[in-house]
């Protein structure tokens, strides 16, 4: 309050250039943004056609005839493809952080690269590559699982890359003491790891753990490139057959609420996870 | 170099006795030949030849940066020294070939910042330990964890986390945890020094009492009170070598070389001794953290 009295008396010893107090300035300011948005939002709503939008995602009947499958078959299988993704991911990511920070140099290049191209190469071209080039590099072979051992295989590696480095960080970030106070009890190195250091590191990066299973999750839409069965469709894919079939938008709508259905309350868990953290540290 | 210290009566000890001799009831617990540390460019230690007998108390004093610490680690090998050799219990710890996991069994440590594992209970981290790597089971474990905390005055505790107690509490846990292991010797670096003054005297009264139980303890640490009441012999360090050493009437009260003086009227002087005490602390963060990267 004092703060602001003592800027006012300022603003009138010097001279007005704009003939506005500092108070009158902020109001103007803030008026005109609510102007440009309700006009923007005005403008929108005139010239979109709502009419043929409703009539192309908005049939409610149509929207009836999905359920139970929507949620029985296609949700399901999404969980399912991006749980054993992340799963797979995650063992293969605590491997490659593990041997990112090894003593052994060809261990740390090798996962220094194996990093820098996953990371590098959009999703989309690993489930190529594992739907079309695994079968033609090793003819005869089949990925144990079927089609969720392929999603597995082609989601976990892209996670693997981003969860290494993230798992990477955590175990840096748990105090050098921790490994003293274990190693000096008797544990080994790989012991430590294991019963001290690991779990710690854990702790440190649920949150950003969540995250990536929410990437995961989006991410499993490109199944679809895989070339599954009836009974393996998941959300996209599903939301799509149906959208061809009735020659209606409807489904791609609905199948897009049911990812929101997860992906918020999972965002809502991940910043809920991210604020606990951040306490603890404190 | 003056360690022609006089060795405590109880435990006399000869350097000529092969300390890899385990049958030699002389032998000292913890012998130190010709240490030699360096950080690249930069040599903590200078040549130290300490002996420490069965059931000895030594404190081991002098301003940061002189070599105490490193010196400490060097025994249990968190620092692998440079050159020369370290035996505990007529084992050569700086043998290349030797199990460390099974020297470091055998010697308990106890950290200044305690080091506690945040993420177990105070009795998980006292059995945790003993059953990956002691092997003991479950009811043996929670056995010796509640004897030990009972030993340091925590039974009350059991179930609270770490980030829940006091720093003498959490160093007091870290006493227990390291004595449930059964150490034949135990190390101290500066186990007070990160806490604040009025719990201080919990953590020296546990060791106190370690020490009357014929612990044989090695003691870095500014705490002049503790170690003219409790140890056997005092070792002055400065600069990376033992400057003089011998029991704390001689070396505390009645010190032989000019640098002992110096160091002990700055720690001595009330007017002084936060000063030195605070650059302390820090300097000798500041080397861990150096260390660490």
């Amino acid at each position: 309050m004092s703060g602001e009295a003592e800027a006012d008396t300022q603003v009138r010893i010097q001279p007005r250039k704009s003939g506005l107090t500092r108070r009158q300035k902020r109001a103007v300011s803030r008026g005109v943004q609510y102007v440009v948005f309700v006009a923007a939002l005005v403008a929108i709503g005139a010239s979109a056609d709502w009419g043929q939008l409703q009539n192309q995602f908005a049939q409610a009947d149509l929207a009836k005839q999905l359920f139970p499958d929507i949620i029985t078959l296609a949700l399901r299988n999404t969980v399912l493809y991006t749980l054993s993704g992340f799963v797979f991911g995650l063992v293969l990511g605590v491997v490659i952080a593990l041997m990112r920070l090894s003593s052994v140099g060809p261990y740390r290049w090798l996962a220094g690269v194996y990093i820098e191209i996953f990371r590098g190469l959009p999703a989309l071209l690993i489930f190529v590559f594992v739907g079309v080039g695994v079968p033609l590099a090793f003819p005869g072979t089949e990925i144990i699982g079927g089609t969720y051992g392929k999603v597995a295989l082609a989601l976990g590696l892209v996670a693997a890359a981003y969860m290494a480095e993230t798992i990477r960080a955590g175990i840096q970030a748990v105090p050098k003491g921790q490994t003293e106070a274990a190693r000096s009890l008797g544990f080994s190195h790989a012991r430590a790891m294991v019963s001290i250091i690991i779990p710690q590191a854990f702790r440190i990066v649920i949150p950003p753990l969540t995250n990536e299973l929410v990437l995961l999750f989006k991410d499993s839409s490109m199944v679809l490139f895989l070339g599954v069965t009836l009974e393996e469709r998941e959300l996209a894919k599903f939301g799509r057959d149906l959208a061809s079939q009735s020659a209606n938008s409807t489904p791609i709508l609905v199948a897009g609420l049911c990812y929101l259905l997860v992906t918020i309350p999972l965002g809502f868990v991940v910043r809920r996870l991210e604020a606990k953290a951040q306490e603890a540290t404190k | 170099m003056s360690t022609e210290s006089t060795e405590s009566p109880e435990n006399p000890s000869s350097n000529r006795s092969d300390p890899s001799d385990p049958s030699n009831p002389s032998n000292p617990e913890i012998q130190v030949r010709g240490l030699h540390k360096s950080f690249g460019d930069n040599e903590v230690l200078r040549g130290i030849d300490l002996e420490i007998g069965r059931g000895e108390v030594v404190c081991v004093i002098g301003p940061s940066g002189s070599g105490k610490s490193t010196l400490l680690r060097c025994v249990n090998l968190l620092e692998e020294p440079t050159k020369g050799q370290v035996f505990v219990g007529g084992t050569e710890v700086t043998d290349p070939d030797v199990d460390i996991d099974a020297v470091r069994r055998r010697i308990g440590m106890v950290f200044q910042q305690f080091n506690l594992f945040p993420h177990l209970s105070v009795t998980e981290n006292l059995t945790l330990p003993q059953r990956r790597v002691l092997g003991r089971d479950k009811a043996r474990a929670a056995r010796v964890a509640a004897d030990n905390l009972q030993r340091v005055g925590l039974a009350e505790k059991a179930d609270a986390y770490p980030s829940s107690l006091s720093g003498g509490q959490q160093q007091r846990v870290a006493i227990a945890r390291a004595l449930a292991m059964g150490p034949e010797v135990m190390l101290f670096d500066e186990p007070t020094s990160a806490l604040d003054p009025e719990l201080v005297g919990d953590v020296l009264a546990v060791m106190r009492m370690l020490a009357n139980e014929g612990m044989t303890m090695m003691v870095v640490t500014h705490e002049m009170t503790f170690a003219r009441e409790v140890a056997d012999r005092v070792v002055f360090m400065d600069d990376g070598v033992i400057v003089e050493a011998g029991p704390p009437a001689q070396v505390i009260a009645n010190p032989a070389h000019e640098r002992t003086r110096h160091f002990l009227s700055r720690l001595l002087d009330p007017a002084m001794a936060d000063v030195e005490d605070d650059n302390g602390r820090e300097g000798d963060k500041g080397l861990k953290g150096d260390k660490g990267l």
